[in-house]
């Protein structure tokens, strides 16, 4: 059997930070009391009527226009049908045939749509019912129920549970920027579902996908495409088909679980909202919308790289997580004359994250312009790399001032006046039959003269300098 | 009081503002008529009329009948259905809420046809209405409740709503004037919905004046009702004058077949008249027309399955535990408190827009929709007005359609046309076949409201509709 | 023609519980109807685009400012199983 390649596809929905909810006046709320932000229209009272969120429409433009989409001028709610306790209405006012947006993309991905809707009530289990002995009860909380959402489907570009990893972080970091949503996907502020097929590798059609639910932290999202991509490999290998069902993750032990039984088929019955004439969306919207677009990943990607001449790794590493980028602009700003960007992207990609990981850099002990200032001794010879690296350990511990921790902790790079030389005619003499090879031009012979001379001085000295006084004693 | 009885609601909130007649004593003239009735028509009734009518309200404290499925803040609101037994909403409709304002008190909730589906009013799940002219015979529906009380003087001026009919036919049989605006001039905020994109609030009342008059203060945007429109201009009072220059076109698909003889004598006098009083009087065609009922039986019931999916025994009205899961509690509860003609309906559109059914039922009906519109539109390019009998038939007895949902669909013939076009249309009496009343229907461009009730008006004179009979 | 099983199917997703003479009257009921409506099917509306709004306005907008919600006693006022400031139900899944 030949070499399979995952084909996975991603269906986001993400919560808009407005005040209010999509149809109707509610406050939006987080963790208050059950039912405390509910009104006729988000309880589906008889005779309510929606009446659309107009920044939930210029969030979803906005969303739109960062993801390089088609906005249309006019789009459609539908009314998707089913019964569920936490939909209210029994139907959800969503968009099904002319989506707010078509197409764009973000980063490898192609975009398909991104269209407005509105989300579910939350449903509390309360264990038994006091009605029927034995029968496991649940209470509705309509405060979340009418939150406005964007729903954004890529097209199926996505080749490894990394790559949908990273993707979903550059994403996230794309809608933060934007500032339409708080981007949380513990509280569920950001919510992903998976399509997840396999085919042969080089094959064009597709084959049968399952759709994994809801994994709710960017880990679940790795860990259960890894699970199901194993899922179905193995069931190829026993020249099993895939079946198209809907699984949902199970992070503790690692298991996937079908959702829905066949027989329970799905027929949504879409239709045109009566309630609701089309959305139509003006020029004039989607200019205001494009004037208020912030610098997004990519394109800050491009100008590290031709402005400040970042390595292509290095300038997507910042501009894909924001607050490393801001962190690193604000060093660059603060470092010394003549000191090159690069060389403090190399220091904030992979010194600064070595240490801190993926916390937010912004709330690090060691603030851009300390860092800069450690950046600018290195450059200046004042302290050697070594050094450097331990002045930062001492930097992300407990902030403070480089050059006073240089002087404090006597990190500072020796040179020839401080005593350099004595020690250099010491480690010669201690390897006098290297040092004859040195004379003799064999430059391999320095290495034991100058393992010593960094022994003794604990890696302070400059290894350039340290050579350059080898030879001079040589010769003298 | 029985001359307070005479005075027809415009002529009553004269009296009252000119001081010769005390509002309180109106409202408890009417609310002792309502409580003594026994034709079915009223499902609650208030105390009192609270708050007395300032002293330049413009409806001056007559109290106003409102079709149950209105939703009134702390009163029952049941839209006539055994699901929505006692439940009492805690808003108000912003129609009422107008009417209110313009000094109107609620006299009391009136029976309708469950959900508003219906043209007899026997589908109430709290018992049919009787018709004041023959007690043996139906009020027509689904309004039967507003148009009985304000035929047989119960109330001296009522609101209904118009799906397929709702408001005209019952006018109709209980020979009273009930007018269907333009759809988007009255706020369906707080109406409990039938079928979205058609239902519509009008009055119901004993001549075409009252309906203006009641009209004047029901229309106008509504920013919690994104489909509401604002209307272009006031709603005038009908002053005296004749039809010269007045086109009427009267469509054959509608008032050829199908329509009982004392209905069709009715409705030729009626052109007469307006032959006389100065208009024109040609044949037109509405070559779709005949295909509005198929549309309309797809496209409310489909709208009415999802309208009605909220019923679910979950945040209010009635709830029927199953065996102890949800969706024994979902299929029962509905099962028990769904009427059967509802059940058939939620069937009937559920199945419309179930996949594989979509583009052959909603999806064509939708087109049908089009063209029906594009018909009147070009009718109206010859025509003022396009005139037809209401209802093809006189009110019908009791139980005689209850078996046969497609005859009793067939009631709706003439006047389903015009909610699937939107346009505005009012039924004024125009005769008696047999001593029950007969329609004429008059309808006009969008927002021509105007045009027609001065037209109603016209005829209406000429007609001279005597219906005290019916308030004895 | 609507048989048996499209009733039965139709009501599961309506969420109605039907006896079975209302299923075979449904049966019965619906096809008549059906029937006449299909004459529908005669019309050539290939090009004829659908309507789903008469009135020729576009979607009003409603400025994101909060609105006072109900007290949390009047939303659930008419509750058929209130519990613990909530709306309660048997569990989905159940
Ligand atoms: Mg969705
Ligand atoms: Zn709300």
């Amino acid at each position: 059997m030949s070499e399979l390649e995952p084909v996975i596809g991603l269906e986001i929905h993400v919560q808009l930070a407005t005040r209010t909810k999509m149809f109707c006046g509610c406050a939006l709320s987080f963790g208050d009391p059950p039912n405390t932000h509910t009104c006729p229209v988000c309880l589906g009272l008889p005779g309510a009527l929606p009446v659309a969120n107009a920044r939930a429409v210029h969030f979803g433009v906005l969303i739109g226009l960062a993801l390089g989409g088609e906005i249309a001028p006019s789009s459609t709610f539908h009314r998707k049908n089913y019964f569920y306790p936490d939909l209210p209405k029994g139907y959800q006012i969503s968009q099904y045939d002319e989506p707010l947006s078509r197409g764009g993309s973000l980063g490898e991905v192609r975009i398909h749509r991104v269209h407005l809707e509105e989300d579910a009530a939350k449903l509390i289990h309360v264990g038994e019912s006091g009605r029927i002995h034995g029968s496991a009860a649940s209470v509705v909380d309509f405060n979340r129920g009418g939150t406005p959402l964007v729903e954004i489907v890529t097209e199926p570009d996505l080749h490894s549970p990394e790559s949908a990893r990273e993707w979903l972080g550059l994403l996230r970091t794309t809608l933060r920027q934007l500032g339409v949503s708080d981007v949380n996907m513990e509280e569920g502020s950001l919510r992903c579902d998976a399509n997840v097929s396999l085919r042969p590798a080089g094959r064009e059609e597709l084959g049968t996908k399952t759709e994994l639910k809801n994994m709710n932290s960017f880990r679940f999202v790795e860990r259960g495409v890894h699970a199901e991509i194993a899922r179905q490999a193995a069931l190829l290998a026993a020249g099993e088909a895939v079946e198209q069902e809907t699984l949902h993750f199970d992070p503790s032990g690692g298991t996937l679980t079908s959702l829905r039984s066949k027989e329970e088929a799905h027929d949504y019955r879409y239709f045109p909202e009566p309630d609701l004439v089309p959305l139509a969306v003006t020029p004039e919207m989607v200019e205001a919308a494009r004037a208020e677009l912030p610098e997004l990943p990519a394109a800050r990607a491009a100008r590290y790289e031709a402005e400040l001449g970042l390595p292509a790794d290095l300038a997507r590493q910042h501009a894909h997580r924001a607050e490393l980028g801001d962190y690193f602009e604000a060093a660059v700003a603060a470092a010394p004359a003549g000191v090159a960007p690069r060389v403090v992207a190399n220091w904030t990609g992979n010194e600064l994250v070595a240490r801190i990981g993926d916390d937010d850099p912004g709330a690090a002990k060691v603030t851009p312009q300390a860092l800069a200032a450690l950046v600018g001794l290195l450059d200046a010879g004042t302290v050697t790399g070594a050094g450097a690296r331990t002045v930062l350990d001492r930097l992300v511990a407990d902030g403070g001032d480089p050059q006073a921790i240089v002087a404090a902790e006597g990190l500072g790079a020796l040179g020839d006046d401080e005593g350099l030389g004595e020690i250099v005619a010491a480690a010669l003499a201690a390897h006098p039959d290297a040092a004859e090879k040195v004379r003799a031009g064999n430059l391999k012979a320095l290495g034991p003269i100058v393992g010593q001379v960094m022994r003794e001085t604990k890696g302070r000295a400059d290894g350039g300098e340290v050579q350059r006084i080898v030879r001079e004693q040589l010769a003298g | 009081m029985s001359d307070v009885l005479a005075l027809s609601a415009a002529a009553a909130a004269e009296a009252v503002r000119a001081g010769a007649l005390d509002a309180a004593e109106l409202f408890a003239t009417y609310r002792e008529r309502a409580a003594a009735e026994d034709l079915g028509a009223f499902l609650w009734l208030a105390d009192g009329p609270g708050e007395p009518p300032g002293p330049d309200a413009p409806l001056a404290g007559v109290p106003l009948a409102a079709k149950d499925l209105f939703c009134v803040r702390g009163v029952p609101s049941q839209a006539g259905s055994r699901i929505l037994e006692g439940y009492r909403p805690p808003y108000t409709a912003t129609v009422v809420e107008r009417l209110q304002d313009a000094g109107a008190p609620l006299l009391g909730k009136t029976n309708q046809d469950e959900f508003a589906m219906g043209s007899s009013n026997e589908n109430s799940g709290f018992g049919p209405v009787r018709n004041p002219w023959d007690r043996t015979r139906v009020p027509g529906g689904s309004s039967g409740g507003s148009a009985a009380a304000v035929a047989a003087g119960l109330a001296p001026w009522a609101i209904g709503t118009d799906t397929g009919g709702s408001i005209r036919q019952p006018a109709a049989l209980c020979g009273i004037v009930g007018l269907k605006p333009t759809y988007g001039a009255v706020s369906r905020s707080g109406m409990i919905a039938f079928a979205s994109s058609l239902d519509q609030a009008g009055p119901l009342t004993r001549d075409v004046t009252d309906a203006a008059l009641l009209l004047g203060h029901m229309v106008g945007h509504d920013r919690r009702d994104a489909t509401s429109v604002p209307f272009p201009e006031p709603i005038a009072r009908p002053a005296e004058g004749d039809l010269r220059g007045v086109r009427l076109g009267v469509p054959e698909e509608l008032s050829a077949d199908g329509i009982e003889d004392g209905v069709r004598t009715a409705f030729d006098a009626t052109l007469a008249l307006a032959r006389e009083l100065g208009a024109t009087v040609e044949p037109c065609r509405l070559p779709h027309a005949p295909h509005a009922l198929s549309a309309y039986y797809l496209i409310a019931p489909a709208e009415a399955s999802a309208n009605l999916a909220r019923f679910d025994g979950v945040r209010y009205g009635l709830r029927v535990e199953g065996d102890g899961d949800l969706v024994s509690m979902y299929t029962r509860t509905r099962a028990a408190g769904f009427g059967p003609e509802v059940k058939r309906r939620i069937m009937l559109g559920t199945y419309a827009l179930s996949s594989g059914y979509y583009d052959a039922y909603y999806g064509r009906a939708l087109r049908v929709r089009t063209k029906i519109t594009e018909d009147f539109r070009a009718a109206f390019e010859r025509f003022d007005f396009v005139v037809t009998p209401t209802s093809p038939t006189v009110a019908f007895p009791l139980g005689e359609r209850t078996d046969d949902p497609l005859a009793m669909y067939l009631s709706d013939y003439c006047t389903v046309p015009m909610p699937l076009a939107g346009i505005p249309a009012i039924s004024i009496p125009n005769g008696l076949a047999d001593g029950l009343p007969t329609g004429f229907q008059i309808a006009g461009p969008a927002f021509s409201e105007n045009k027609i009730l001065q037209a109603a008006f016209a005829l209406e004179g000429a007609i001279g509709f005597d219906g005290s009979a019916a308030r004895a | 023609m609507i048989d048996r099983a499209q009733v039965l199917h139709v009501a599961r997703l309506a969420r109605l519980e039907l006896t079975d003479d209302e299923v075979e009257r449904a049966s019965r009921e619906l096809s008549t109807i059906l029937d006449h409506i299909a004459r529908i099917g005669e019309l050539d509306l290939d090009a004829v685009p659908p309507t789903s709004h008469v009135v020729e306005v576009t979607t009003p907008l409603r400025a994101d400012e909060p609105e006072p919600s109900l007290p949390v006693q009047e939303a659930l006022a008419a509750a058929p199983d209130p519990y613990d400031g909530g709306f309660r139900v048997p569990s989905p899944g159940a």
